[in-house]
């Protein structure tokens, strides 16, 4: 049992905190009586290094869904941070940590301009969002020319390499998306804007009443939810060694479906950030026992969507049960 | 006096149709606007239409699979007076639009990707495609035992199913035939895996291959970017000696062919497929001749070593011929 700490008051969410991990663990015995070769360090490993992108983009994608918001430009987002990180290494030849930092800070700023439509406009973020993707993607499409960005200098593709604990390789970048989640975690459960997270997207209108800024703390949620997608971008990049103006597209619906795996409400408010973890492992899990097992990828994708709707489907009915 | 709309709409239609006289018309709608493939496509067409004298009208969708904005040029492209529109099908949704505009009197020919009822086909056969560096694979194994994993397209694309099916062939294995839709197999493949034509699930998919089995040595992918995918999973893992084949012909592949990262690849010529149907556009105007059946727009091994036995030619032709950045 999980005590949530929402805004003030405590609420008891057995079934939406343990629901992933039952699912997950279900998944990995299955596939563990199927694949002698599934439950070694290596592919376990593996799977997780497959995820981090999709895991990192749905801390981001996590914390605007708490506020009851979504976000739909995630993966576009990231595809143009990664595409200006590249470019200004490659072509212009900044330093690689500036153009890093170059990166990050126009997915940040994306962020941003979803927050501030959201906010000073009073749009609705589904609109907003859907705006900035399809805005995102074209400014993607044709910055890069479409083409990849090649040669990348060392230092970006740094986090695609990995290390030996044992006879398991482990990704840097894997660790840097358990890092991340830690810290996300640890600020949305015990700082105050952490906790006001909750609470707007518990009842924006009582929040306002309690005195929290409401539209500080939806800005504070894009702005940084934009520097995840930033991160995520980076390790894409580190873990194909290239810019890819195609990244992103399917990561984009991937990144909300963890996060529903992860037993996240779409209604705001109620949802555990390590959740959204566990969903996205709970993804890139089906599609390395698939393939282990030989069936075709297009299962993955329809248990996905089985999933989904089971997962959606028992937080309402714990709503439904919590009045 | 009293307005009479129908013969305003009459002077306009008058007006339309005879500016339109003056010059052949020809449409061009592409899967996406900025793919490099389709770049090339478009200035083949370009240099085409400035040639005969052909004003060249272009569209394209948003991404591959967009068929319902291909669909809205379809039908702008006819109403503004194209009488051949060249088209590469994002999928069989524009079909039903392709017949109306057709019973218009527009001769619609497909580019590329075939589709059911277009007036002629200028295409690369992809089953070809496979069987050259299938061939290709075949002698460069010399003989020893094959472990294949293929990075397939997706379910149910054709162009997927002839270029898998063509490199079995070419291989030596038993598959279907160039008009089979279903993926073959063969006790030597011993992993399958979609990659949807994109790097990252390219590398997703040999990874999690590889851990299926450890000793592949033979890796059939759908294209380039999907190479590039499997070549750095093989990095990570620390696989080397592996053979990796792969279809189309991009500049940035026909570089990782030079550099060894992939051993052969098919190469298409896309801007040879819009040349050719904007000379049928011309003679379509001139004579009234539709265009049909299906025309080979030609495909070439160029591979990083010649292996005696294959017909191959040397990176160097290969990227005087391809598209993208050089």
């Amino acid at each position: 049992m999980t005590m949530l700490s929402t805004g003030g008051q405590a609420r008891v969410v057995p079934w939406g905190a343990l629901g992933p991990w039952l699912a997950l663990l279900a998944t990995c015995i299955f596939f563990a009586t199927q694949s002698d070769r599934f439950l070694t360090g290596e592919n376990l490993s593996l799977v997780l290094q497959q995820v981090m992108v999709v895991g990192v983009l749905a801390i981001g994608q996590t914390l605007i869904i708490l506020t009851a918001g979504i976000d739909l430009s995630c993966g576009m987002v990231m595809s143009l941070a990664g595409i200006v990180m590249t470019k200004f290494a490659v072509d212009y030849g900044f330093d690689p940590y500036v153009a890093i930092a170059c990166g990050l800070g126009m997915a940040t700023l994306f962020g941003l301009i979803n927050g501030l439509l959201i906010t000073k406009v009073k749009l609705p973020s589904f609109i907003v969002t859907l705006g900035t993707l399809n805005i995102a993607f074209a400014i993607t499409q044709i910055y890069s020319e479409s083409q990849t960005v090649r040669d990348l200098p060392a230092e970006m593709t740094a986090l695609g390499n990995t290390f030996s604990i044992g006879s398991t390789e482990v990704g840097y970048g894997t660790i840097v998306m358990i890092v991340l989640y830690v810290l996300a975690w640890y600020m949305l459960r015990d700082s105050s804007p952490g906790r006001h997270v909750y609470a707007v997207g518990n009842n924006p209108e009582a929040a306002r009443l309690t005195g929290i800024s409401v539209d500080r703390v939806l800005l504070g949620v894009y702005a940084l939810a934009g520097l995840f997608y930033g991160i995520a971008a980076l390790l894409s990049v580190a873990r194909t060694g290239v810019g890819d103006p195609q990244a992103g597209q399917t990561e984009n619906l991937d990144a909300i479906t963890a996060v529903v795996l992860g037993g996240t409400s779409l209604f705001g408010g109620r949802g555990i950030l390590l959740g959204s973890l566990v969903g996205a492992v709970i993804v890139g899990v089906f599609r390395n026992g698939l393939t282990l097992m030989g069936v075709a990828s297009v299962y993955q994708t329809l248990i996905t969507g089985v999933l989904v709707i089971l997962a959606v489907a028992a937080d309402q009915m714990s709503r439904k049960g919590a009045r | 006096m009293k307005f009479k709309p129908s013969a305003l709409v009459a002077a306009l239609v008058f007006t339309a149709t005879s500016s339109m006289a003056a010059q052949t018309v020809v449409g061009l709608i592409t899967k996406t606007e900025t793919n490099p493939f389709f770049v090339k496509m478009k200035e083949g067409a370009q240099a085409e239409a400035k040639k005969l004298g052909i004003k060249l009208l272009t569209a394209s969708g948003k991404q591959d699979g967009d068929t319902a904005a291909q669909i809205t040029a379809l039908e702008n492209m006819a109403a503004a007076g194209a009488k051949t529109i060249l088209i590469t099908a994002s999928g069989d949704a524009i079909i039903p639009t392709v017949k109306k505009v057709q019973a218009k009197g527009v001769q619609v020919i497909a580019l590329d990707s075939p589709f059911e009822g277009a007036d002629a086909l200028f295409a690369t056969d992809n089953y070809k495609a496979g069987e050259l560096i299938g061939q290709y694979a075949k002698a460069a194994m010399g003989g020893k035992p094959a472990k294949i994993a293929m990075l397939d397209l997706f379910p149910g694309h054709p162009v997927g199913a002839q270029r898998h099916n063509g490199f079995m062939v070419g291989y030596g294995l038993k598959a279907n035939d160039a008009k089979s839709n279903e993926l073959s197999t063969a006790p030597e493949i011993v992993c399958a895996a979609d990659s949807f034509g994109d790097q990252a699930k390219g590398q997703t998919a040999m990874e999690n291959c590889l851990q299926k089995n450890p000793d592949i040595n033979v890796v059939y992918t759908i294209n380039e970017p999907a190479a590039a995918g499997a070549f750095n999973a093989l990095q990570k893992a620390k696989k080397t000696g592996v053979t990796i084949v792969s279809v189309d012909g991009g500049c940035q592949g026909i570089k990782d062919t030079a550099k060894g990262v992939i051993a052969a690849t098919s190469q298409q010529y896309p801007l040879k497929m819009a040349s050719m149907g904007v000379q049928a556009g011309a003679e379509y105007a001139k004579s009234g001749k539709k265009a049909t059946g299906y025309v080979d727009t030609g495909v070439t091994l160029i591979a990083n070593k010649a292996i005696k036995g294959v017909d191959s030619k040397d990176t160097k032709v290969g990227a005087d011929l391809c598209w993208g950045k050089k």
